[in-house]
């Protein structure tokens, strides 16, 4: 395993442990699988999570048991940008699938798939809690709301021109 | 109708910070808590309040509060479910990212009413922008002692965090969330026990939604005698309602319960109407695992009474003809919307949500979604109606969670609404896959 | 010690110790009236719950209370109170409930019982022969995963797995260092170590024993001879790992061990646990100290070839013990 937090990051993880009562650092699984993909590419390979395990002392499979169960954890490499399009009732209604289709032609993948420069990651994704502004994306901590195509061109010229990793959390 | 409490400053300038948040009288309710009532006195002015849960169950919360255990030498724990994930509910988010401190304060003054010493608010992974919102806010409570040791030298300390979950709806039943907060799979936990006597870490806990929490700030600064004349009946206080799908004006609006879901609907002041001048078709009131109801049974219930936004009111009928207020996520469909795609849309999410823990909701969910897409595709059979209804029969009640109910529901009440939609899709199955079956005449609402 | 406390399951009462649970209760009074329970497993702690096939009505609350349960409670799960009615074979609601369940836990099972070592000895398929209906209605493809051996001596066909956990409990419970779990969410969950692992440990050939359906099964014995043309034989030896209880079923063909197991009690469940000395590596008969023939239920379809009675085992033959044991059997054949 050759893989390691930053200094920074793991700081951070230490800290986030001491959260929870003594003997209960498992707890901070989660936060600290949302740094690791932070960390490391936006994705969770088995050794980032052998190292998550070691850093919070817990059996490997204990993180794959977590990070196999929450849809926000990749264990597959992903695009710098995943483009997580909501596509449940209330979106779906309200031009969702639209949505979907016109960044499928644009980027010219289908859902789930990355384009070939490694820029973006497309995913269609149950109810993100933005049912009022459909049709909407995340990517990385960002939402994305009331989406039309010009708008949506926009945004991908906008990701593109930053070029970097669109991670759900900052380490700071 | 209109009155507001948890909104009441939401468009003040600046009153995501503490500084503005204060000047406007918050945090009031910490200081009445803790330095002129005892934690059981709080207890009692928020079961005196009649508040129901807001999350969607609508148990009353002070009577949640005073199951709480309380043995010695154990701690106890104040969790914050902020995972909302129920589509059409997006209430928690708007609240959290525009009056943070209405949570914080909410949590301060709760926690003191239960005695935890540390409390956690779980926020889904996806709202990580809100979570820094949230602990932004945290840090200013902390800095101006509102939070940490000796609170405004009452003797009474806290420490509170956010935690985020990373993309599970289940995480939003309460004990899922607890083992997700333990830092496990997200696998509700069989009860009993009861959170109230073995929750987070085995120890007592209350986990109470993000709305709720809030709400106990106002029915300590104004008395739960006083917040229980607000709303209608036994639905007591105002109620955030998500407004989504067809409308004119989607949001969030607080309302008081007892609003006519007419004036609601189409009212200037809330929804606005239907889109494009379209006439209403059907409504999910309360998020998406409640009972769809057509236009003519949301606007009147079955005995021809005004429908209204109370929990009794909307559930007038049962099953049968009624429906529930849930989580406030009012979902609003036009004339041509696809009540079987609808229905399909549903199923898929929670075929895509359901743990895999207990087998008729692991391999049911995905059942009903796989019917439900072969009729919405041209390929379906009139015997997949009645196997749709058998088949949400075998999971209803037969689960762990409640996340078999919700993945039931929106599949019989569609079925026992619109049976007559679903059979033209079959029917008439080409014809389905190039327009939609349209309003029955039965449902349609008087033209607005 | 606490008082008992009674509960009348299907009209047959018992009294129990305060924290029993229905399935539990119902064990005690015996026969019929007992439960299904594909996931539950009282030596296995959290155990239970899960698979829902133990689901019973609860008419009478307790004596104190006697308003109805407004649900099916899982009696795996459930503690009796005093004086509470619990219907199970007599409620048509928990029948019509577990046949549901036994469909549910079918429609992604593979039915490859012809093929399948645990064919003869699989709850599910005496739980669907018993409770099920005679028919599926679910006509999609199944859920299918490539077969994975973990370890040398284990092999997991992820196929039949009906996710009761009880593997994972037992790799939790009884052995040190628990490699595999389940991954995964809803239908896609699995039973799978993530990165190719042996799950290796002395005692880890116990996830074989607990396993209610065929999706970990014994390499040793794959494939050896259906589990009906061998004969059970209880034996024991002395094992030196003091966690072991040394006590197995010797599975014979001919005069060949073939397999080393646990033994179970009625309800599946194994007596005590056996190391992986004893189940992989001791199957000479000399290995043991022979006790006598396995009890088997009659219904079971291993006792419809009991023991060959034509050509009587050797072990049997030279054991007065086994003799006397099998004279019923001598007694039928040669008539």
């Amino acid at each position: 395993m050759n893989l390691a937090f930053s200094e920074q990051a793991l700081a951070l993880s230490k800290e986030l442990m001491k959260r929870y009562p003594e003997g209960k650092q498992k707890s901070a699984l989660i936060p600290i699988l949302h740094i690791a993909q932070a960390e490391f590419n936006g994705w969770l390979s088995s050794d980032a999570m052998d190292y998550v395990a070691s850093v919070i002392g817990i059996k490997p499979i204990e993180v794959y048991e977590v990070a196999s169960f929450y849809s926000m954890f990749n264990l597959k490499p992903v695009g710098k940008c995943v483009l997580e399009v909501c596509h449940t009732g209330p979106c779906a209604i309200n031009g969702a699938e639209g949505l979907i289709a016109y960044l499928e032609n644009k980027l010219n993948i289908k859902v789930g798939q990355t384009t070939t420069d490694g820029m973006f990651t497309l995913k269609a994704v149950e109810c993100l809690g933005s049912c009022g502004s459909a049709p909407m994306l995340q990517c990385g901590v960002n939402y994305y709301e009331n989406l039309t195509n010009e708008k949506a061109d926009d945004l991908i010229s906008k990701l593109k021109t930053e070029n970097r990793l669109q991670a759900y959390t900052d380490i700071k | 109708m209109s009155r507001k409490i948890l909104l009441e400053h939401i468009d003040v300038p600046g009153i995501n910070t503490f500084e503005t948040y204060r000047k406007m009288g918050g945090y009031r309710s910490v200081e009445k808590a803790l330095k002129t009532m005892s934690p059981d006195d709080v207890v009692e002015e928020v079961k005196k309040s009649g508040m129901r849960g807001r999350g969607g169950a609508g148990f009353p919360t002070g009577m949640k509060w005073s199951f709480l255990a309380k043995p010695e030498g154990k701690p106890r724990y104040l969790v914050c479910n902020a995972d909302e994930s129920e589509p059409g509910t997006f209430k928690d988010r708007y609240l959290m990212e525009k009056i943070p401190h209405a949570l914080i304060e909410g949590m301060i003054t709760s926690s003191y009413a239960l005695g935890a010493k540390t409390s956690y608010i779980y926020i889904r992974g996806e709202y990580f922008y809100v979570l820094r919102i949230l602990e932004k806010a945290i840090a200013e409570a902390y800095a101006n002692g509102f939070l940490g040791k000796n609170i405004l030298g009452s003797g009474y300390d806290l420490d509170l965090y956010v935690h985020p979950g990373a993309g599970a709806y289940i995480c939003g039943e309460e004990t899922a969330l607890l083992e997700s907060l333990e830092g496990k799979r997200g696998n509700p936990r069989v009860k009993p026990p009861f959170p109230a006597i073995a929750g987070l870490y085995a120890c007592p806990t209350v986990v109470n939604n993000v709305e709720t929490i809030a709400a106990v700030a106002p029915i300590v600064n104004m008395g739960g005698d006083e917040y229980a004349k607000i709303g209608i009946g036994r639905s007591t206080g105002t109620k955030l309602i998500s407004a989504s799908g067809h409308i004119n004006n989607p949001g969030i609006y607080e309302i008081e319960l007892g609003l006519p879901v007419e004036e609601f609907i189409y009212s200037d002041k809330y929804c606005g109407g239907i889109k494009n001048g379209k006439r209403l078709k059907a409504v999910v009131a309360g998020g998406s695992s409640v009972p769809i109801l057509p236009a003519n049974l949301i606007l009147k219930t079955a005995n021809n009474e005004a429908r209204l936004m109370s929990y009794e009111s909307l559930s007038d009928g049962g099953f049968v003809s009624g429906t529930m207020l849930g989580s406030g996520g009012f979902i609003v469909y036009d004339e041509d919307s696809c009540i079987v795609r609808n229905t399909w849309n549903f199923s898929r999410f929670y075929h895509h949500e359901s743990c895999g823990q207990c087998s008729p909701c692991r391999e049911g969910t995905g059942w009903m979604e796989k019917v439900l897409h072969r009729i919405e595709y041209g390929h379906g059979k009139l015997s997949d109606i009645d196997l749709l209804v058998e088949v949400s029969k075998k999971i209803e009640g037969n689960t762990i969670c409640p996340l078999g109910d919700a993945a039931a529901w929106p599949v019989a009440s569609a079925i026992r609404h619109f049976r007559e939609e679903f059979e033209w899709h079959i029917n008439e199955a080409k014809l389905s896959q190039t327009r939609n079956f349209g309003l029955l005449a039965a449902h349609e609402a008087p033209v607005k | 010690m606490a008082d008992k406390i009674k509960v009348t399951i299907d009209g047959k009462s018992v009294e129990v110790e305060p924290g029993t649970t229905i399935l539990n209760a119902a064990r005690q009074i015996g026969g019929d009236i007992v439960p299904p329970a594909m996931c539950y497993y009282s030596k296995l702690k959290g155990s239970g719950g899960k698979c829902r096939t133990c689901l019973v009505k609860v008419a009478q609350g307790s004596e104190k209370d006697p308003r109805p349960m407004p649900k099916l409670v899982a009696s795996c799960q459930t503690q009796v109170m005093d004086g509470m009615v619990v219907e199970n074979t007599t409620s048509p609601e928990v029948i019509e409930a577990r046949k549901g369940i036994v469909e549910m836990l079918l429609i992604n099972h593979p039915l490859d019982c012809p093929v399948c070592d645990q064919a003869g000895e699989c709850d599910l398929q005496n739980l669907s022969f018993e409770h099920g209906a005679s028919n599926s209605r679910y006509e999609f493809e199944r859920r299918t995963f490539e077969r994975v051996d973990i370890g040398d001596k284990v092999q997991l066909h992820m196929n039949r797995c009906i996710l009761c956990y009880r593997c994972v409990y037992t790799a939790d419970q009884i052995t040190e260092g628990r490699v595999h779990g389940v991954l995964n969410r809803g239908d896609k969950s699995e039973i799978s170590t993530y990165i190719s692992a042996a799950i290796e440990n002395d005692f880890s050939g116990n996830v074989i024993d607990v396993c209610p359906v065929g999706a970990l099964t014994d390499k040793t014995f794959r494939f050896k001879n259906r589990v009906w043309f061998t004969k059970p034989v209880d034996a024991h030896r002395d094992c030196e790992h003091e966690k072991c209880s040394g006590k197995v079923v010797l599975w014979y063909k001919g005069e060949d061990v073939l397999r080393v197991t646990a033994r179970k009690d009625q309800y599946g469940e194994v007596e005590s646990f056996i190391c992986n000395t004893c189940r992989f590596d001791k199957k000479a008969t000399s290995d043991w100290t022979i006790e006598g023939p396995r009890k088997i239920d009659e219904t079971s379809v291993i006792s419809s070839n009991h023991y060959e009675m034509a050509h009587p085992l050797p072990v049997i033959e030279k054991n007065p013990a086994l003799i006397e044991a099998n004279k019923k059997m001598f007694h039928k054949k040669i008539k």
